[in-house]
Formats: C-alpha cells, structure tokens, sequence
C-alpha cells in the first residue's frame, strides 16, 4: 500500500510540478482573466510541439546514456532543406521526406562516430552542432529560404484565435508520443535502450548489439529532430539557417525535469513531455505577467535545478 | 599471546562490528610492537578488509578497543586516522593521474598559505617523503600517470608517510606488481620498518608474508584463531588455521556423472594476462579454475565467453550452431556467462528484476519486437519463487536486492535461457552463507541435469567442495587439471603461487 502510494508520488512528480506552475499563473490579476483559457492553453500546446518532438528523440539518447547537442542545428538544417525543396516544387510529401531524412542523417553521423570511434557522445554531437549548423548556412546560401506558399504554413498556425481545432503539429507531437512511450516501454528496442543506458557491460555480456543498436537510436532520434525542423519551418514559413541556436537546452532540459537521469536507464516519455510543457507554460505565463525575456530564462533555469533536486530527494528515500 | 605490555604500537582489543545480520567482525584481537611487519592472513570474507576499515576509521567498531601507542584510539574518519598516526595504502592505487608527482604526494596536505601553494616547501616535503622511501631522485613535475605501476605505489607510499604515521597498513600491495617490482617493494618495507614504523600487511599471497613478515595474525570468520612468529610456524599449519572447517555440511552432493565434451579450448590465449589454457569440459562435470587473483581465470572465461578477443587458439561448442565470435552467438550455442562483477557489469541495477532476468531473450516474449510484458513478469516470478528471491515482485528494481538475492537472479537468467554450459566467475562473492549453500545446492542440480559448469573461484573449500575436476591457474597459464580426490588446499596454494 505504502509501496503503491510512493510510486504513484514517484511517476507523478513533474505532473504535480505542471499544476504548480499553472496554479501560480492563474492567481495573479494580471493574467487571471486570460491565462486558464482553452484559447490560451491551445497557443501553449502549439509553443510546445517543437520542444516535445526534439524531447521524444532526446529521451531515447539520454535513456540509452547519451546526449545530443546537435539538436537545434539538426532542425535548422531540416528547415532549410524542407524549405529548399518546397521552392524547388517538390511536393509535401516528398519535402517532409526529405527533413525527416537529413535530421535522421545527422543522428546517423553522430551513431556511427560515437559508437564506431567510441568517442564520448558530447564531444561528437558537439562536433556536429557546428557541421549541422554551417551545412544549414551552405546550402542556404547564408540567407533565409522563402517560398511562395505550402500546405505546411497551416500545420502550425494558431491564426485563427476563436477556432477549437487544434493545428496539425500538437496531433503529430501526441500521436508520436503514445507511439514513442510504447515502443520504449513494451518492445524488445525499447527495453533494450533501457539496458544500454542502465549497464553497457551488461548489454554486452548478455548479447545485445550495443554498436548497432546505438546507431540506431541516434539515427532515429535524428528522424525526430528533422521532423521537428519541419514544424520549425511550418511555424516560420522560410527556412532559417540562424533558427533555434540552443534549442538543444531547452530540449535537454525538458527531459531532465521529466524525471531523466543524465548517466543513462532512467526517463519516461511522459515525462518529458511534461517537462516541455512545464517550461511552455512559464514561458507563456511569464509573458503575460509582462516581464521581460531575461528574467523566464532566469526562472527556467532555476526551475531546472529545483526540478532535479527533487527528484534526487525523491530518489534517496526510495532507497 | 603473548602481552606486549606498554610497549605496543598498537592494541586492538574485542573488536566486534556487524552490518545488519551479518557479523563481519566477531571479536578480534591484535597486538603490534613498534617496528614491525606484522601480516594479517585470512580467506576472503574473513573479516581482513573490515577489520581494515575500522582501524583506518572508514568504519566504526561495535564493541572493543583500539589503542595507539598507549591512548585510546577511535578514529572518527580516514582523515582523523591519518592524523593520529594511522595511515592506509589500498589495493588499488588512488592517484589523480593528470597531476605531477608532487602534486600528488601532497594532496589533502598542501603547503600553502592564504590558499597560495608554497612549492619551495611542498617541495622538501616531497623530497623528505620520498627520501624515506630511497626514491629522492624521482621527477616530482612529471604527471604520475606516465610513472610505471611500481613508481606510482612509491608515490602512494609517499604519501602516506607525509604525515609520519606510527602504524602504516597496506592491503593487497603486490597484486599488481611484477617480481622484480616485488623485491624492490620489500626493500622498501624492510627500510620503513627499520625506521620504527609498524607495518600491517595484507595478502593472499602466504609465501610473500612468510618471507616479509616478523609475526603474523590470523583471521577466520571475524574471529583471531592464531598469532605467533613467523619464524616459528610452517605453511602447512596457516592454511589449516585459515581453513578449519567442516565442509561436507555446506556442500550437497548431487548424483552426476560426466558424460560427453561439451567444450574443448585448445592453447587459449588473450593479451596481457592469459597465456595458455587447454581443457575439456564434459556435460555434468562441474570444473573449477582456481589461481591467485591476475592469474588469468577471470580473462580465460571472458575469452571463452567472446568478451575479451582471442588472440591465438581455438575454443570449440560441441553440438552448437556455428559462429561464437560475440557474446550474443555463444548465448545462441547454450553458453551463458556469470560475471564476478554483480554491480559493475552483471546487473543493472535500475531496471526490473523481470527486465534483469530475461534480457538476453527479449525477442521470444512476442511477435515483432513487441513484448508481452505479462509474460515477460510470470517467467521471472516463477524463478523468483522457485529460488526463494526475496524481493516485492518480479517488477521490484534489481538494485533495491540484497547482495544475495541479486546473484540469485543473475543466475536465474543463465536457466532461463537456457544455457548447456554454464560459465560462472565467483558465484558466492559477497553474498551471505544461506545464499550461498542455495547456489552449491544449484550447482550440483544442474550437473545431474546433465549441464557443464566452470567455476572461477578464489575460495578454496568452495572449489573442493563442490567440483569434480580442478584446474590451477599460475600466471596466465592453466598448468594443472587433476580429479578433486588429488587436490588439497595446501597443494592448490603451492601451485597458483607457482612455489609447486
């Protein structure tokens, strides 16, 4: 019973953290009026889906024991390339084939060097930050790719402000997310990311591929990290090779206040998820209340430290 | 015993210590006269290294007394015991690689004002220790990590000596030394002692205390069953005070015969450490490798296993499908490994017992790569009951396990599997003795199942209690193999020290 209680308290910390944070918003005056909208929290939603789809892949790496700093230049580069074929007439379906192949290109790039070289997967992924990141400037020309008009401009938009349907990208974010969530947890990939990040020696010595099966998580989580760029360039509609430099961070961070550990074997999707939305929600808050963009980085930035500080004196009394 | 009166550099008294159910230290007592090598002799889980730990006041003791030179002494940490004149050297050296020699030497101890290092006196100091040691002219500016291993111990012995320690204890100290680096470590003992300093030495290694020490203590199960002179005293009677027990009680005999080769290694070799093993493993024979710790047991399992590369020989599955050159194909032949190394490498301790204990056959709880999760839990819970686990359920993190439980559920995936040849490194370390008499009863149930088990093991009884055929292995090579009945501890001993 006491068991149950603790688990419960265990998988609900970062979601008890999400109501905090919108309790508090919704008290002051400033922003009572307007904050606990369904108009409000759908431009949240919205604001989260670039976030989420970049935590998706980076819970993978972080469960598995990686990381991934390439992640903002990985969807720049996916943006540019999206936009670049949408100007060249390709259609949709192809230009979305295209982002999600040159971010899962990266990812394949950053596999292939971390397990084959077995070098540390900060420097790699740093390495490639800059790479991704001047690819994205080369091909673009080092200006921003415009185009007349895609289907794409609609998945993102919020423009329409008394409407109740909620754009593309949020049901995209959702849908992976349960798919994301149930591969992790109930496929033999899943579990075995689980183990990769919990015991490498284990791995190994029970027989898992632990080279291959590294490349493929960062290959995959690549694919994420290039349809997140095709949200980025749905929400900017042209293709910005200067776009989301650090989003990587506030990636990162959304999967560590979900509960990740950074030494690998623990994280939840839902977790993650939560953690992008908790820093949507500050961020969107912090707006209304009027105060300026330095003082939500302030606050992000110490919720993160809190985030992790609790759930390590969660941990230790598990124990 | 004899009392040494006043003149006792250090007195230990009673001592007991017990962490939860298990009595570590039952009553030990010591005496140590100034200027002495004193050896601590006892089988691993004899209570040597706790008793270790109290004196250098990484532990506290329960009950008895210590005194230093005559006043009381209770060391509240390894820092406070460093001060008052104790001072350890462990097994493995603890050396910040990256900095110099110097650097290290001082660390903890720096020569500095207003946190400014004064290096003209860290210097001297340096220089001071080292002297000591015969070892004035090492380049204090060079990083320690590019010294050989022998220099890098001089380093960590010339630390030690910076805060001139009345009592200096090492443990392990040779394990990883050559011969030569040995001899020089002796000489260096010999020097320290000549100073007045008293010397605790640890070892498995009886010959080396034999040859280095003045008196000797000897410990079995957290009790002191013998002191005395060296000098008065023959290999012969150490083992039999070490050993003293009645073994049948703890060691069930199943009913197997060996039947067929299962696997044969032919002149196995892997750099550094193993240089030659051929043996024949046969279905129900229970094989055990003993050997001093670096001898190669452990690298002729993992090569055997494909975890370590082959470097020359052949290693033949009879029976088996073809391949075995990774981990996951010998899992695919029926061989399953046991690592010694239950936290580092065998588990992983933030996952599921279910998840610990089915890893290596995901794939066959579903279809697809899907796994049914139910299932997956009803495997692990029937070996959960039928090995007595104590745990909540099968989806209790393996971490939250008692040592003894979490080796039963290491185990538990090699049956699960199911492996034919069963390569176990150290199957008892650490785990408690009712763990333990379950695991040997295990053992022999799977020779008369007709399975081939290897058993790695640094306890002796163990060996001899429990297998039909044992092999010695003495610096890298496998030299001997004989049926238990011509094997003794004794006789072991001689040959892993390669004194045969």
């Amino acid at each position: 019973m006491k068991d149950t209680a603790k688990l419960v308290l265990t998988q609900a910390g970062p979601f008890l953290g999400l109501l905090v944070v919108i309790a508090l918003f919704s008290i002051p005056i400033e922003t009572r009026e307007f904050f606990l909208t369904y108009h409000n929290f759908k431009t949240i939603f919205t604001q989260t889906v670039i976030v989420a789809i970049g935590a998706l892949g980076m819970t993978m790496i972080i469960v598995s024991g990686g990381i991934d700093l390439s992640v903002g230049s990985s969807i720049a580069l996916s943006s540019v390339v999206g936009a670049l074929f949408i100007q060249a007439g390709w259609g949709t379906a192809t230009s979305v084939a295209a982002m999600i192949f040159s971010g899962g290109l990266i990812g394949l790039l950053n596999g292939a060097a971390i397990a084959g070289l077995r070098m540390t997967p900060f420097i790699i992924t740093l390495g490639t930050l800059g790479v991704a990141r001047g690819t994205a400037k080369w091909i673009a020309d080092n200006q921003t790719v415009n185009y007349e008009t895609s289907p794409l401009n609609t998945w993102m938009t919020t423009a329409d402000p008394f409407g109740y349907a909620l754009p593309t990208g949020v049901w995209v974010a959702l849908g992976l997310a349960v798919l994301t969530a149930l591969v992790l947890r109930n496929t033999v990939f899943g579990r075995h990311v689980f183990a990769l990040g919990s015991n490498e020696a284990t791995a190994r010595l029970c027989g898992i591929p632990t080279t291959r099966l590294k490349i493929l998580i960062y290959a995959l989580a690549g694919c994420f990290f290039g349809l997140a760029g095709l949200f980025q360039l749905a929400r900017l509609r042209q293709g910005d090779p200067t776009v989301a430099v650090g989003l990587e961070l506030d990636i990162i961070a959304a999967v560590i206040i979900g509960g990740a550990s950074l030494s690998g074997g623990v994280g939840t999707i839902l977790g993650s998820m939560i953690g992008a939305l908790i820093m949507a929600v500050l961020r969107n808050g912090s707006q209304q209340m009027g105060w300026p963009t330095y003082f939500q980085e302030i606050i992000i930035g110490l919720v993160i430290i809190v985030a992790v500080f609790v759930d390590r004196l969660r941990q230790g009394r598990q124990t | 015993m004899t009392d040494l009166g006043p003149a006792a550099a250090l007195r230990l008294t009673g001592i007991k210590k017990s962490f939860g159910a298990t009595h570590a230290l039952r009553g030990v007592s010591l005496q140590i006269a100034p200027g002495e090598v004193h050896a601590i002799i006892g089988e691993n889980g004899a209570g040597k290294s706790t008793l270790m730990k109290v004196l250098s006041g990484a532990h506290t003791a329960d009950e008895g007394t210590m005194e230093l030179a005559g006043n009381a002494f209770a060391p509240a940490s390894p820092h406070d015991a460093r001060m008052k004149g104790v001072a350890m050297i462990y097994q493995e050296l603890n050396l910040a690689f990256h900095l110099s020699a110097q650097e290290n030497i001082l660390l903890g101890a720096e020569s500095a004002s207003l946190g400014w290092v004064d290096r003209k006196v860290s210097r001297e100091r340096a220089r001071a220790a080292l002297a000591l040691l015969g070892h004035e002219h090492l380049d204090l500016d060079r990083p320690a990590g590019s010294f050989t291993i022998a220099t890098q111990q001089v380093i960590e012995i010339a630390r030690a000596l910076l805060t001139n320690p009345k009592v200096l204890i090492m443990d392990e100290p040779t394990s990883s030394l050559t011969q030569a680096d040995t001899e020089r470590l002796f000489a260096t003992i010999a020097r320290l002692r000549d100073q007045g300093v008293s010397i605790l030495y640890i070892s498995h290694f009886l010959e080396e205390c034999r040859k280095i020490a003045d008196r000797y203590t000897i410990l079995k199960d957290g009790e002191t069953v013998g002191t005395g002179n060296m000098s008065e005293v023959s290999l012969d009677q150490i083992v039999t005070l070490m050993t003293g027990r009645e073994v049948k009680d703890l060691y069930p005999r199943v009913e197997h015969k060996p039947g067929a080769v299962l696997l044969e290694a032919k002149e196995v070799a892997s750099a550094p450490r193993l240089k030659r093993a051929s043996f024949q493993l046969r279905a129900g024979e229970i094989f055990g490798l003993a050997g001093l710790i670096g001898a190669g047991r452990t690298d002729l399992l993992r090569t055997l296993f494909s975890l370590d590369r082959i470097d020359s020989g052949d290693v033949c599955i009879l029976n088996a499908p073809e391949g075995g050159s990774t981990p996951g194909e010998r899992w695919a032949q029926g061989v399953g490994f046991l690592s010694e190394n239950r936290k580092e490498e065998g588990l992983m301790l933030t996952l599921s017992i279910a998840d610990n204990l089915t890893l290596t056959k995901h794939a066959s709880f579903g279809r697809f790569g899907w796994i049914d999760g139910r299932r997956q839990r009803a495997v692990a819970q029937r070996w959960v009951e039928d090995l007595r686990v104590k745990c909540r359920d099968a989806s209790q993190p393996i971490g939250q396990l008692s040592g003894g439980n979490q080796q039963k559920v290491a185990l538990a995936r090699l049956l699960e599997h199911p492996a034919r040849i069963f390569l176990l490194d150290e199957p008892t370390r650490g785990i408690d003795v009712g763990s333990k008499a379950q695991i040997y009863q295990l053992i022999g149930e799977l020779a008369g199942a007709g399975k081939a088990v290897v058993v790695v093991s640094s306890y002796l009884p163990e060996l001899l209690g429990l297998c039909d055929t044992i092999g010695v292995m003495c610096r890298g090579e496998l030299s001997a193999i004989r049926p238990r009945s011509e094997w003794t501890e004794a006789e072991i001993m001689r040959v892993a020290t390669g004194s045969a």
